[in-house]
């Protein structure tokens, strides 16, 4: 049996488009100084940090974990980097829980981070290898094929991703650490931006952050002030080129919320939690992740997003925060989902607080939908 | 009207004029020749920088106490320089500034290297650049600029990248004009380009398989984001599963007007003429519609 985990300490910094007030070392004490001072310790109460990061190519310093360390006061301890693309946050987490949960450490300083404004991501996502002739042009070049082909099958009409788009950014408005904030945010406003991978809009995708966020991690009998609990936690992966393989809704995906689910006695997700924390960076991901996840049926994700029911005031509200439409630090975005679940059920998410919120889910994937990462935390112990 | 009648002229006296610097200055110019800025203080307590013999307010000698300012300060007024003359200290564009030095209570007329107008304003602090060869004259202040927030870390790695067995065999065959695929013998599933382990069963793959040249778009996306291997833009980026092969391919489709591209839409590679053909994937332009009927998906 695992060892109880709790989250103690949230740190966040505000994502903007560029922090060019700070380094990278800067930015991410920011993040850890603030979830240390939520947890009311200091460096010298951790015992091991775990950091998380998107590939090296974004900032251009390999191996940034190296220099890294004694910034985040894990000289003579132990330190872990972590790297799985997007998902990244989620996995640093659960490598973060996993040390607890084995009872290998009582506390753990756990951190992502991605200074996007060093370099361009949709560079360092499109090198142009000899040999290849892939013509994905970044992210969204990625994902934009497997867009069309959920319109296409489940027959969703085309205003559900404005839908999300409007609806995470005004949940982003009141957040103080959301990058995009919008006044004004509606669906013309989103219909009027242009095309850049159709079907995605500009206004459909996520933006480019510096930020970094930072969790602490205890064991039951380490823990200190208000903690979430974590209930469940699951990592699965799949080979990105594979016959068969649904690029819509994933396996891995699937399989991922069956064990995290399982671990947390969860059987109707849509009913037994509060709220979802879940890593949308192009609008259509909500309708397309609500079914991967289970909380609609297959084909039916667009009407649970268009019924509101995903809002803030609906009845299984998504990314309160305002999700990675709103704020993406790369390789901070996966915990900033994980870190936003805990916040919500230890009741200290501020203006986006769902009333009540007793078990809410943490999600995050990466690469070409591909790695993925989920927890769920708790409000009681498990 | 005849053209004017001009020549050239240059009034310059040899060598240069002179200047005795008197003690007050020469003390300002001496201690700029070694790396530092002061100015003199006024009877009323004030510190002039540059260092002058008199206070300007009332006409008094100054004391004889100097004192080191700097070396950063801030900008109080300033004005840009979009074009600079032959004699302005920078060669480039520059700004001209009022810069009152930490410590001192006038402000210094000097150059600013702030690469761009909106990067000084009243409020900006500036740090000296020092000329490395110093003589004693203002102009050992090479110009200020703003305080170091940045700097440019370029990374560049050459690789010479060798193509495997597998995609070896791949391109040898695109030499040919024919797409190479593997079949798995476990699963029997069809891999394009060719593999040597199947992604699903794990077990090496053996057996090659020539795939035709046509195939049927799955899906795609419209790109209007401009990319150096895209004729123009916007355009299309499809999955093409060639027949006979179980994982699509994602290619360029051309020929037709981007917003008139179909899922399920029939398609064949365009290959560039024979005599141009090398092992590379840049021998099909790209996949160009067959006129055949639709594909239901």
């Amino acid at each position: 049996m695992a060892e109880r985990c709790a989250v103690i300490g949230v740190g966040q910094t505000r994502y903007t488009t560029k922090r060019r007030d700070v380094s990278i070392a800067g930015l991410v004490r920011e993040a850890a100084l603030r979830a240390l001072e939520d947890a009311g310790l200091t460096f010298k109460d951790l015992d091991a940090v775990v950091i998380g990061k998107a590939p090296d190519l974004f900032e251009g310093v390999m191996m940034p974990e190296a220099y890294l360390a004694d910034a985040l006061g894990a000289a003579g301890k132990p330190m872990l980097r972590v790297h799985t693309a997007g998902s990244v946050g989620g996995s640093t987490a659960l490598v973060g829980a996993g040390l607890i949960q084995s009872g290998v450490h009582e506390r753990v300083l756990v951190v992502g981070f991605e200074k996007q404004s060093e370099s361009n991501a949709t560079w360092a996502l499109s090198t142009h290898l000899p040999f290849s002739s892939s013509l994905v042009v970044g992210a969204g070049g990625y994902f934009a094929p497997h867009i069309r082909e959920y319109m296409r099958r489940s027959g969703a009409p085309g205003h559900v991703g404005a839908l999300v788009a409007v609806k995470d950014r005004l949940n982003a408005l009141k957040n103080p650490y959301a990058h995009l904030r919008i006044p004004g945010i509606d669906r013309a406003m989103v219909e009027s931006t242009p095309m850049l991978w159709e079907p995605i809009r500009y206004l459909e995708s996520c933006p480019s952050s510096d930020g970094a966020c930072a969790i602490v991690l205890s064991s039951e009998q380490a823990a200190t002030g208000t903690p979430a609990w974590v209930h469940g936690t699951a990592m699965r992966s799949e080979p990105l080129s594979r016959a068969g393989r649904d690029t819509v809704s994933p396996q891995a995906g699937k399989d991922c919320a069956a064990d995290v689910y399982r671990q947390a006695g969860v059987t109707d997700p849509r009913r037994q939690i509060d709220v979802a924390e879940v890593y949308v960076p192009f609008s259509w991901y909500e309708p397309m992740w609500l079914e991967n996840l289970g909380f609609a049926a297959e084909g039916e994700g667009w009407k649970v997003t268009e019924s509101g029911a995903t809002a803030l005031d609906g009845d299984i509200p998504w990314n309160p925060s305002g999700g990675v439409l709103s704020s993406n630090p790369i390789g901070a975005s996966g915990l900033i989902r994980f870190a936003e679940a805990a916040l919500q059920v230890r009741g200290m998410a501020g203006e986006h607080q769902v009333d009540g919120a007793r078990l809410a889910l943490g999600h995050a994937y990466g690469g070409g939908a591909q790695f993925f990462a989920m927890w769920i935390v708790g409000r009681e112990k498990p | 009207m005849s053209d004017p009648l001009t020549a050239e002229h240059v009034l310059e006296f040899p060598g240069g004029y002179t200047r005795s610097t008197g003690p007050v200055i020469g003390r300002f110019l001496t201690e700029l020749r070694a790396g530092r800025i002061v100015g003199v203080r006024t009877a009323d307590g004030r510190v002039l920088v540059p260092a002058l013999e008199y206070d300007p307010a009332t006409g008094d000698a100054v004391t004889g106490e100097y004192v080191e300012v700097g070396p950063a300060g801030t900008v109080t007024a300033s004005a840009w320089v979009a074009e600079p003359r032959p004699g302005h200290p920078l060669d480039r564009p520059f700004a001209w500034a009022m810069i009152k030095l930490d410590g001192a209570d006038t402000a210094l007329v000097h150059a600013v290297d702030a690469g761009n107008p909106k990067a000084v304003a009243p409020g900006t602090r500036v740090w000296p650049v020092w000329r490395g060869e110093r003589s004693g004259h203002i102009t050992d202040l090479a110009c200020f600029a703003p305080e170091v927030t940045r700097i440019v870390s370029p990374v560049r790695v050459p690789y010479t990248l060798q193509a495997g067995g597998a995609l070896r065999v791949f391109l040898e065959g695109i030499r040919r004009g024919v797409f190479v695929g593997g079949r798995c013998a476990s699963c029997g599933k069809v891999y394009v380009p060719y593999r040597l382990s199947c992604p699903e069963c794990g077990i090496a793959i053996g057996e090659q398989v020539e795939l035709p040249d046509t195939g049927t778009v799955t899906t795609f996306a419209i790109n209007n984001l401009p990319d150096p291997r895209a004729p123009e833009v916007p355009f299309v980026s499809a999955y093409v599963l060639l027949d006979r092969s179980d994982v699509p391919v994602i290619a360029l489709v051309g020929g037709i007007p981007a917003h008139e591209v179909r899922q399920g839409m029939r398609v064949k590679a365009a290959w560039v003429p024979e005599s141009e053909r090398t092992a590379s994937m840049a021998n099909i332009r790209w996949f160009a519609p067959t006129g055949e009927p639709d594909v239901e998906l």
